[in-house]
């Protein structure tokens, strides 16, 4: 437990969540939620949850975003806010 | 002001979390558009799961995958404080994929509104079914 | 609304954040969580279990009932996409796109052609994304065994490393969903059936259920798999590791089937012949 790392992810997580918020694009939001995903990962891994990070990279940034970009590109890209 | 400077080392962790999930919470609620608030609400779950897992954690302890030799029933003694607490693993290993299960399905029914509306966004599907 | 919603959330914030205080430090390890049920768990699951991983022993052994629903609710999820979005009839717009596979021309057909041109001739692309990149195509044609077999091996040594069941089998499922997304949909339709992948998703509930039955024939509580020594002959000990793998393959094998069964439909909005 590095708490540089630490606290440096979680800056990073919080701008990525923001960002995935506020981006107008619906693909760059699944995305940004992504690469939120993945930060979130690599916390967890700092954290010493092998097995969690383990299935949040496979499955929240692997599978989520697959279906998240399948969604969006079956719906529509734009989004008011 | 001093006395809070420890209690900020020692929370922050927890705060970030509240944000985060207050993040979440204000997608679900103030967001026009459906895939927003379904991108909100996962980042509702994925803090509460860090929330547990931080709950887990401890200052000087490994993973919880125990040393081991060959063979079993004759290892040395474990002890609980030098190994990660496992059980809000557990718990939210499950949580992690049944969440991306219930994406799958909110998904679904995002695709259904915008085959019947033809629009993702909340005040325009509102205004339709006010219409007819 | 913006307003009404920055005002909960600003007050649920605030009360969350003043009742931090009240929590053990970040880490601590004498918190009221480490000094309960976790120590038996800790110092206990090798002399009872012989699997290394904690992780994966409480997951399978001791709160195998908790598991065993939330395969449940992985399965019923891809029931519901699949009843949400699933449609016999076929798509409406009558153009096919094929592609002649010599000379790389595209031809269109405005009315769906009576009887389908021969496939080793012309090949049928999807009309709305029509990419052909050869070396995407063949890149991931070599990956996706080794892919799979990266998730058989995440599933088979969930005992002793990071892994398990449902790690192993969202990777055998993102390498069905990486051939659809580097070939087409069809493609990775004719490989993984559709009727298979509900049966599969099915299965891998049903293995798991049936491992506790089986459990509970055999004299035991429902999913003490120590109850199964005599049929798998070893000791009871070495009986809960096997039944923590038999669960494991059936987990694995329902989160597969039910994630390739949830791409799948969301892809295509639920007709199965073109998507992403």
């Amino acid at each position: 437990m590095i708490w540089q790392i630490d606290l440096a992810v979680l800056i990073l997580v919080l701008i990525c969540a923001v960002g995935a918020l506020a981006v107008k694009d619906l693909m760059g939001a699944a995305i940004l939620f992504g690469a939120y995903s993945f930060l979130m990962c690599i916390l967890w891994a700092v954290m010493g949850a092998v097995d969690v990070a383990f299935t949040e990279a496979s499955v929240g940034a692997g599978v989520s975003t697959v279906f998240f970009v399948a969604a969006v590109f079956r719906t529509s890209r734009r989004s008011k806010d | 002001m001093e006395e809070y400077i420890p209690l900020f080392l020692t929370k922050y962790n927890y705060w970030v979390y509240i944000t985060l999930m207050m993040i979440g919470l204000w997608a679900m609620i103030a967001k026009n558009n459906l895939v927003k608030k379904i991108v909100g609400m996962n980042i509702f779950q994925t803090a509460i799961i860090l929330f547990y897992v931080s709950i887990g954690a401890k200052y000087g302890a490994t993973i919880p995958i125990l040393q081991h030799g060959s063979g079993h029933g004759h290892e040395a003694a474990v002890h609980a404080a030098d190994y990660i607490n496992p059980l809000p693993h557990v718990l939210m290993l499950t949580a992690i994929v049944v969440s991306v299960a219930t994406l799958g399905v909110a998904l679904a029914l995002v695709i259904k509104i915008h085959q019947r509306h033809r629009t993702l966004e909340e005040d325009e599907i509102l205004e339709q079914l006010r219409e007819s | 609304m913006k307003a009404l919603a920055l005002a909960i959330v600003a007050l649920v914030g605030g009360l969350l954040i003043s009742a931090t205080v009240d929590f053990p430090d970040w880490g601590d390890p004498a918190s009221p969580a480490s000094l309960h049920v976790s120590p038996h768990y800790v110092e206990k699951t090798m002399e009872e279990t012989s699997v290394p991983n904690i992780v994966t022993a409480v997951l399978a052994d001791y709160r195998g009932f908790d598991t065993m629903f939330e395969t449940t609710v992985v399965f019923t999820a891809g029931v519901a996409c699949f009843l949400l979005l699933r449609r016999r009839e076929p798509r409406p717009g009558p153009s096919r796109v094929y592609r002649h596979r010599a000379t790389g021309v595209i031809v269109e057909m405005s009315q769906p052609p009576d009887t389908e041109p021969a496939p080793e001739v012309f090949k049928r692309i999807d009309d709305d994304w029509t990419p052909h990149d050869l070396i995407v195509m063949n890149v991931c044609r070599l990956l996706i065994p080794f892919i799979q077999l990266f998730g058989l091996y995440v599933i088979a040594h969930g005992h002793h490393s990071p892994g398990g069941g449902f790690q192993g089998g969202v990777i055998l499922g993102a390498s069905v969903i990486l051939l659809a997304l580097s070939w087409d949909l069809r493609t990775a339709t004719t490989r993984m059936k559709e009727t298979a992948t509900g049966l599969m998703s099915a299965t891998g509930v049903f293995i798991y259920a049936g491992v506790g039955a089986l459990a509970l024939a055999m004299g035991g509580n429902f999913l003490d798999y120590a109850a199964l020594s005599p049929i798998l002959m070893v000791d009871p000990v070495a009986a809960r590791s096997l039944g923590i793998f038999f669960v494991e393959v059936g987990v694995g094998l329902a989160v597969m089937a039910t994630m390739v069964l949830i791409y799948r439909n969301l892809a295509s909005e639920g007709h199965l012949d073109q998507g992403l």
